[in-house]
């Protein structure tokens, strides 16, 4: 297949734009729908997609344009298809999380996050594929196959929220929703070429998202420019009665005009120093080095920092996140929905054949790894430490956002891998996370934004803030692509 | 040899609040059909997230100022893990190492005399499970989610008992300050409050294996498990055995404990802190305004009724019924010592009678407040006798009648005036001459004799204080 010609990034107009269009009546939103849902047919075979919501995307396409007919609000988002990874809550079909333990699952009530966005318009046409329960980087740990990259088939679009990405790097709407729990979000943007958000922790309900790790989910729009995104997380944003982890937002996120002022944006930037180490690949170093120099070459202020802990921080991650979805996953016991064995004759039986059954061996590794580190005896050892660890990690980063504004570095240390090039090695696989993972640890927002190309596959420049500053890292993330073209 | 007991307890008190600890559905499961008072939380459907309830926090801080503690300026959640079908989430919302409630201090009276003090460890709060039953005869078993969430708290005593009278009366005073704190409904029936009784003994210093006798609910049983326990282990121990560590149950049929899990099987629970809930922080100011809005208590009414000469057994009788208890508390607060006596002993007498046998009920006792002390004022101006204000209690409590109206309908007032009583005290010397010569003679014991005939003659109407002055005054005394 002829990889490039697929890319339909320029399939949609920028947001605000279609939904100016469906409000003037230029386009409708069932037209709309039908479009996404023809490129959705047209694109199987990179696997982005678990299921489509047809008949309820249709008949809600319907409803907007109703409205808009009888002049009525339709909302912020009148109209616009999106594809949401399939471990949000959603109603029209089923939510899978990906994995077989949930096969067959119909959403009885919706995600936080859909509700927002339908209550604007906005219309979900299909659910896309992620690593069962979020638990990888390359959609590789599936039970629902392995989502294909558009710009290189034969390699991966990363993970978890690859079908997600993959989606609008195919052009199957113009918006996707995605999870970020260790980069999940940001990385398969970086190997895709598009931009994901990875907002600050709290900032974007939960309720509704099958959970992966309390402590460091979020729920994080990919789009094809910053401007999208930012306008997707006006909607998203906010508290939420039913997630008591939630916090309060700015009065907007949405970009306006163009940001060449370099001292409202940013004074100074930090090149994370631990992140151009040895560990990361010669070609994507040197893209993100000279998006760097382009950075200061419009008058950004570029400086080095060190923050020690960070080479520790997979380590904390593979130990408290690990821990969280031991737990979170204890529900899925077969008992009162979702995969049971059909002919367990004890209770005991049951939970351990359909556990064993329904999760996938990548599932069972953390599961296993967050019960060791939390049983008695081990528990002081290992969650204490790695606790004590993140704090640690927090009070660096802290420091590191006295003295600049943002952090710069990549997103990942590799290009996008080869289909199964790590699927024996797990722990290569979680080595992808090292320079996501710590951002998810502090809870600080960040975003992946294209930078440039190494082998010919995209590479994602990671631009890090403070936390609670994610309207300021929008606005320089919308800078620098304005420096990159 | 001699054994010496030790005893704790835990107790579970289910808190009152309109609905469950971490989800906004009806708490009250006591009349509910299986399975319907449950939202995707109950049920742990994916995506669901726990909201903790303020008002169960508001019952939690009153709960911990009753039970004499301190309240911890930051408390968190924790889960605490293990697999069972009616515990839908595989792991329980509790708090396990810095709960709501920290210390406290319990004193509770004991019937033999005396009181013992036992001292609480913490308490903390926690979501309930739901109800498994298990079907005689059948191949399943059934799961009642409607319970599963509904807040409780867990007040854990340092080992401060050492007889079963000690335990039932620790057991018994919890309750009572759950209720007075207004936390709980406190319906041992519907196991708003549970036990877990832990008992050793020893021969030493050292304190023995101890064993955990599991979900008691009522007092009694807390002290016949004690009572069985120590026999129980004693039997074990001169018989050279080992008591081994385990979780028994109660037969109340058979009136014994039976083993159900030994430590061997026991859960490694991998408690971590809930990340879905930030921590609890509460502010001494919170505190002090609850504490600013507590009714008095047992301990101090128990002290301020101790001045009105009513045996231990009918105080404690009287403080099962906090809005009467209080009742008393006003009155004496705003009336002369006798006035609260007289009350005192006709709530514990007659008036506990009364309501017994469903004539009257303690609201109507409350609300006939102002006649009762109209007809102490009554009795003490002599206008009636106190048999007399005995016979209209009734009346006058389940009507809006006043005592002098009651009382003159049933032709009770008592006859004062000297002029008419003269007569009656004439007729009566006259027909008593010996009784009176004996007076007369310095025979002093006889005066009685002839109080109560005047009695008898005036139809028990006379003011018998009235009679034997105006007797004496006649015999020249």
């Amino acid at each position: 297949m002829s990889h490039k010609s697929l890319i339909s990034s320029h399939e949609w107009d920028a947001i605000e734009k279609i939904v100016s269009d469906v409000n003037s009546g230029k386009i409708t939103a069932i037209e709309l729908v039908e479009k996404s849902l023809k490129l959705i047919e047209d694109s199987k075979e990179y696997n982005a997609i678990i299921s489509v919501t047809e008949e309820r995307a249709k008949k809600r396409a319907e409803e907007v344009d109703a409205k808009i007919k009888s002049g009525m609000n339709a909302g912020k988002l009148a109209g616009v298809p999106f594809i949401a990874k399939d471990n949000f809550l959603a109603f029209g079909g089923e939510t899978t999380a990906a994995s077989n333990i949930l096969r067959g699952f119909e959403a009885p009530y919706q995600a936080t996050a859909i509700e927002k966005l339908e209550a604007e318009g906005a219309i979900l046409v299909a659910k896309a594929n992620l690593d069962a329960f979020a638990h990888g980087g390359s959609t590789e740990n599936s039970d629902f196959g392995t989502t294909l990259n558009p710009v290189d088939s034969t390699r991966v679009a990363g993970g978890s929220s690859g079908g997600s990405v993959a989606s609008v790097t195919l052009g199957l709407a113009p918006f996707s929703l995605g999870t970020d729990t260790g980069g999940s979000v940001r990385e398969p943007a970086s190997f895709c070429g598009v931009v994901g958000y990875k907002p600050t922790y709290g900032l974007v309900s939960r309720y509704g998202v099958v959970a992966m790790a309390s402590s460091t989910d979020v729920i994080g729009p990919i789009a094809n420019t910053v401007e999208d995104v930012a306008y997707v997380l006006d909607v998203l944003a906010g508290r939420d009665s039913k997630d008591s982890t939630t916090i309060d937002r700015e009065l907007s996120y949405v970009l306006s005009g163009s940001l060449q002022n370099t001292a409202h944006i940013a004074h100074r930037v930090g090149v994370v120093k631990e992140f151009l180490g040895d560990g990361v690949d010669k070609e994507v170093r040197e893209v993100v080095q000279d998006a760097a120099d382009q950075l200061k070459k419009s008058g950004v202020e570029i400086v080095e920092v060190s923050i020690p802990s960070i080479d520790l921080a997979l380590a904390c991650y593979y130990i408290i996140v690990p821990a969280e979805v031991s737990s979170n996953l204890s529900r899925y016991d077969g008992q009162r929905y979702g995969f049971s064995k059909p002919d367990a004759v004890e209770l005991e039986d049951s939970y351990n054949e359909s556990r064993a059954i329904g999760f996938n061996p990548e599932n069972k590794r953390r599961i296993m790894i967050g019960t060791y580190v939390l049983s008695s005896g081990y528990y002081d050892a290992y969650y204490k430490k790695a606790a004590l660890l993140r704090t640690k990690l927090i009070n660096e980063v802290n420091k590191a956002f006295e003295k600049v504004d943002f952090l710069v570095g990549p997103v990942a240390p590799t290009i996008a891998p080869k289909v199964g090039e790590n699927a024996s090695d797990p722990l290569k696989m979680y080595l992808l996370d090292i320079m996501t993972v710590p951002v998810n640890l502090c809870g600080v927002p960040a975003i992946s934004v294209p930078c440039g190309s190494a082998k010919g596959m995209p590479v994602g420049l990671q631009i890090i803030a403070p936390m609670r500053k994610d309207k300021e890292l929008l606005e320089f993330a919308k800078y620098y692509e304005g420096v990159r073209k | 040899m001699k054994y010496k007991a030790t005893i704790g307890i835990e107790c579970h008190v289910q808190l009152s609040t309109k609905t469950k600890l971490f989800a906004g559905v009806d708490n009250d499961a006591r009349e509910a059909e299986a399975n319907t008072l449950i939202s995707p939380l109950c049920v742990g459907l994916p995506g669901t997230l726990p909201v903790l309830n303020e008002k169960a926090l508001e019952l939690a801080i009153r709960a911990g100022i009753a039970l004499n503690a301190k309240i911890a300026e930051y408390s968190k959640f924790d889960r605490k893990h293990y697999f069972y079908p009616d515990l839908p989430l595989g792991y329980q919302i509790t708090q396990y190492d810095e709960p709501t409630i920290l210390s406290g201090v319990v004193e509770a009276p004991l019937p033999s005399g005396g009181s013992v003090k036992v001292r609480v460890h913490h308490a903390h709060l926690e979501a309930d499970a739901g109800k498994s039953t298990h079907p005689v005869g059948k191949n399943y078993s059934l799961v009642d989610l409607n319970r599963a969430g509904t807040p409780l708290i867990e007040i854990v005593s340092e080992p401060d008992m050492h007889t079963a009278e000690e335990a039932k009366a620790y057991a018994r005073e919890l309750y009572l300050l759950m209720k007075y704190a207004g936390v709980s409904d406190v319906n041992l029936f519907y196991g708003n409050m549970r036990f877990d009784v832990n008992v050793s003994v020893s021969a030493t210093d050292e304190l023995g294996t101890r064993t955990e006798t599991k979900n008691i609910n009522s007092f009694r049983a807390v002290e016949k498990v004690v009572e069985y326990e120590i026999a129980r282990q004693i039997k074990e121990l001169e018989a050279g055995n080992n008591i081994d560590q385990e979780t028994r149950g109660w037969d109340d049929n058979a009136q014994k404990t039976f083993p159900q899990r030994s430590k061997e099987n026991a859960h490694d629970y991998r408690y971590f802190p809930d990340p879905d809930l930030p921590p609890v922080v509460i502010s001494s100011e919170v505190v002090e305004k609850e504490r600013a809005l507590m009714p008095t208590m047992p301990a101090l009414l128990r002290t301020k009724f101790s001045e009105l000469s009513i045996d231990s057994a009918k105080v404690e009788a009287l403080l099962e019924e906090p809005t009467i208890a209080h009742e008393l508390e006003n009155i004496i607060d705003a009336h002369d010592i006798n006035t609260a006596k007289m009350i005192a002993n006709w709530y514990s007498g007659e008036i506990a009678r009364l309501v017994g046998e469903e004539e009257i009920t303690w609201d109507q006792v409350i609300g006939a407040s102002a006649r009762l002390i109209d007809l102490v004022a009554m009795i003490d101006g002599g206008l009636l006798s106190t048999t007399a204000a005995k016979d209209i209690l009734k009346d006058l409590i389940s009507s809006e009648k006043s005592a002098k109206e009651i009382a003159e309908e049933k032709d009770l007032m008592q006859v004062s005036d000297s002029g008419e009583l003269e007569m009656i005290i004439m007729q009566v010397i006259s027909e008593n001459q010996k009784a009176a010569n004996d007076i007369k003679a310095g025979e002093m014991k006889a005066i009685g004799f002839l109080v109560g005939q005047v009695m008898k003659a005036s139809g028990g109407k006379a003011n018998p204080g009235v009679v034997q002055d105006l007797l004496r005054q006649s015999l020249g005394l």
